[in-house]
């Protein structure tokens, strides 16, 4: 055992450096680079100041703006330090109620919607903090925008067009719609 | 199933095809000493190392110093975890000034990054400092895999050597598979995820202000921080209002590429792989879902190599992607289904041409159904244990093919380097059977097989069902036990059985709505995660090492070909067989009735 110690214990140190301390900071530099804006968090900053990150998800519940994903994060919807889903089954009662009351916010705030309503819009996202959802819950929400808005149909069905990104590659992924990016967007209309 | 989900996986075998032979014939190298440039570039740093460490690097071990000399510097490990998470409110890089991790977390998570379990019973981004991310739970990413891959490694020397008393040397084998595999690819691959979007530095949390203030329910505490409840045990709420989010930051990617090519699956953020910050897009999620695969796959190659004969390796190989193919299929095929629950209150699943449709519960739109399918799969049948969709949310039997993944013992691809030893182990298995079927001694690339063989593969077999099921017992019977369940019915029992299955196997995903961060789970998990590991590793090497001391015996028309189809079928029904016949009575018990009430 004794000639084990010596090898076990100074590998051990001397590899922890170099993969935890040299490895790391290496990459640090590299990022700060080679892709300074992504290293530090895609931030949007708007007259500068930053207002969100392009990559993580706002929660919104005025009409005037596109809704996202629901966020099953706590206490509050799109919480940036507390990550999470709702981890609940199809068979929770729980969920069941959830998605209904979602549908009846939804209804109350566009009665006249006939379209059906796509599932991404009723139910939570995985991190809770989904930057996206699918073009088919861009499309429900997009008369009611305009309603509010006073707009025309065109204007916001070309915002939504503007911030559709397809699959990646034309291969990758589902095609998705940033929804902070939009309603930022929808904002700058004077 | 979609044409985009069979596309998907068409590509997908087709890359990860094309990058397993010439990873796999790399290692070769390494291991066998004959990658003379990359050896030859990193040579004075081995040997400044080896000096320091008073290692020599010529000097081999037998079967049990080697197993000790892993031991030894996993407990280190277990160790360096431990304190890091104990002391690092006084330790640097804490900008957040995280407090202290509690006594049994820190036990459990200590034990869970050495074992390449990587379960998590904390949350990232509201639990660690990042010096315990990077220099505790990212360096064990690094040796938890490199310590499966000499394993492995070791236990191909044991059918490649013959009347040979060692089987390497433990420290040289864990510097070269660091230095010279893990540690490279890391490098190029965390620049990568940085390009896509995720994050890279030691900038304090940001705060911005958002577009809407967010107005929300927070609960009550009373004087103790415990959430107060009502007479019905429903929770006292105050409406309250907040103008900001606060953005997470810390050095994500680095600990993000090790995470996926060393099948270790532990997220810097509570959701893992689904968190933005981590696998901020699609193209980013395809390759990570091809490095869970890309070494265990390699290794097969390895193996071959190594042995001196291609074909058995190839062998071992379309035995695992003919079985991840099956498992691919049904994950996506059930979640595509979606929820008739759903339906019912008039939800659109379908797909169309604006949305993928089905469960989307748990999931993310960039990824959809065919992503998040795909990836449950893979991460389930690698130990991985990343997710980038929560299981827990899961269609029944779309949850239950995750669950069985991990329940055939982590061998189709697998961890990396337990994938591969514990598959040989099962190849050992079918030869067995075989042999007793025709009636003559097992033999197995060129070495019989017997009666202390055949004990230690019983002992690496069963030991993780053991676990497992013992595990689950106590806990739906103790009171503690049930406490953690998040869903009510047969989806609570899913949720303790996940956890056993996920621990014992050292995968770490999770039915993640059980409660886990208590003593009893923080207790009972790392217990099942260390005998998974080591209950495996150490009857392993002495397997390895009684092969290398047999002769080898000559092919004769007696000899049973283990690199044919029959072998191919025998060896996936060995598996199959073992996996089914353990678990189906407590399968029954969740997932199977589950899915006869959704869809009565």
């Amino acid at each position: 055992m004794k000639t084990l110690f010596r090898p076990a214990i100074s590998l051990f140190i001397l590899l922890s450096l170099i993969t935890g301390i040299a490895y790391p900071l290496l990459v640090t530099g590299i990022g700060k680079a080679v892709f300074p804006d992504q290293a530090g968090g895609s931030l949007i900053v708007k007259s500068g100041k930053p207002v969100g990150s392009k990559l993580i998800g706002q929660n919104f519940s005025d009409p005037r703006y596109f809704w996202g994903r629901p966020s099953a994060t706590s206490p509050q919807p799109y919480n940036g330090t507390a990550s999470s889903g709702s981890n609940q089954g199809p068979l929770n009662p729980a969920l069941t109620d959830a998605v209904k009351g979602r549908i009846d916010a939804l209804k109350a705030a566009d009665p006249d919607n006939t379209l059906p309503i796509p599932v991404d819009l009723v139910t939570a996202s995985g991190s809770g903090l989904d930057p996206q959802i699918s073009p088919a819950a861009a499309a429900y929400q997009a008369a009611r925008v305009t309603r509010v808005r006073h707009l025309d149909r065109g204007v916001v069905e070309k915002l939504v067009a503007e911030h559709t990104e397809g699959r990646q590659w034309s291969v990758f992924g589902e095609e998705r719609v940033n929804v902070l990016q939009l309603n930022l967007a929808l904002d700058e209309i004077r | 199933m979609t044409p985009h989900e069979w596309f998907l996986l068409g590509l997908y075998l087709v890359v990860l095809l094309a990058l397993v032979k010439p990873v796999g014939t790399y290692i070769a190298g390494v291991m066998e000493g004959r990658q003379t440039l990359v050896l030859r570039l990193g040579g004075p740093i081995e040997n400044v190392l080896y000096r320091i460490c008073g290692v020599r690097k010529d000097e081999e071990m037998g079967w049990l110093h080697y197993a000790l000399a892993i031991l030894l510097f996993n407990l280190l490990g277990v160790l360096a975890v431990y304190a890091l998470q104990r002391l690092q409110l006084w330790l640097p890089l804490n900008p957040q000034a995280m407090a202290n991790v509690s006594v049994d977390s820190s036990f459990n998570t200590a034990i869970s990054f050495p074992t390449n379990t990587n379960w998590q019973g904390y949350s990232g981004e509201s639990t660690m400092s990042y010096l315990t991310q990077m220099l505790g739970l990212a360096v064990q990413n690094f040796f938890s895999a490199a310590t499966g891959i000499i394993v492995a490694i070791a236990l191909i020397r044991g059918f490649a050597r013959h009347t040979a008393k060692t089987i390497g040397n433990a420290w040289v084998d864990l510097t070269r598979i660091t230095l010279y595999v893990l540690l490279p690819i890391s490098l190029v691959y965390a620049v990568f995820l940085i390009g896509q979007g995720s994050i890279q530095n030691f900038d304090a949390y940001k705060d911005v202000t958002t577009v809407e203030v967010t107005k929300y329910n927070n609960p009550k505490m009373d004087a103790n921080g415990q959430a107060l409840k009502d007479s019905k045990g429903n929770a006292v709420t105050e409406p309250a209002t907040t103008p900001t989010q606060t953005l997470p930051m810390g050095p994500t990617a680095s600990q993000e590429a090790i995470k996926m090519l060393g099948t270790n699956g532990g997220g810097f953020f509570n959701a893992n792989s689904a968190h933005p910050y981590e696998n901020p897009t699609p193209l980013a999620n395809f390759i990570q879902m091809l490095s869970i695969f890309l070494i265990p796959g390699a290794l097969c190659i390895t193996f071959g190599r190594m042995v001196g004969d291609m074909r058995q390796g190839w062998a071992i190989l379309t035995a695992m992607t003919l079985m991840f193919v099956v498992m691919a299929v049904a994950t996506m095929y059930f979640e595509q289904q979606g929820s008739p629950f759903l339906s019912k209150l008039g939800v659109d699943q379908t797909l169309t041409a604006l949305q993928p449709g089905g469960n989307m519960e748990g999931k993310e739109t960039r990824f959809g159904i065919a992503d998040s399918g795909l990836f449950a799969t893979i991460t389930t049948l690698a130990s991985c244990g990343a997710v980038n969709a929560m299981h827990d949310s899961f269609t029944p039997l779309g949850g239950f093919v995750p669950l069985w993944n991990m329940m055939l013992g982590e061998v189709v691809f697998g961890g990396v380097g337990s994938g591969l030893y514990g598959m040989l182990i099962f190849a050992i298995m079918a030869v067995f059977i075989a042999g007793l079927m025709i009636g003559r001694t097992p033999e197995y690339i060129g070495k019989k097989i017997e009666a202390f063989d055949m004990k230690m593969v019983s002992i690496a077999i069963l030991v993780t069902p053991l676990l497992v099921l013992a595990g689950t017992a106590i806990a739906v019977m103790a009171a503690d036990g049930i406490a953690g369940i998040a869903n009510p019915g047969a989806h609570g029992f899913s949720e303790i059985l996940y956890a056993f299955t996920s621990a014992a196997n050292n995968n770490g995903s999770a039915f993640a709505g059980l409660s886990a961060n208590t003593p009893f789970y923080n207790v009972m998990l790392g217990t099942a995660m260390w005998f998974g590991r080591f209950g495996v590793i150490v009857p392993v090497l002495a397997i390895a090492g009684s092969l290398a001391a047999k002769k080898r015996i000559t092919v004769t028309a007696g000899t049973m070909p283990t690199h044919g189809p029959l072998f191919v079928i025998l060896l996936i029904g060995t598996v199959v067989l073992v996996g089914a016949l353990n678990y189906v009575p407590a399968l029954a018990l969740g997932p199977v009735v589950e899915h006869l009430i959704l869809w009565r």
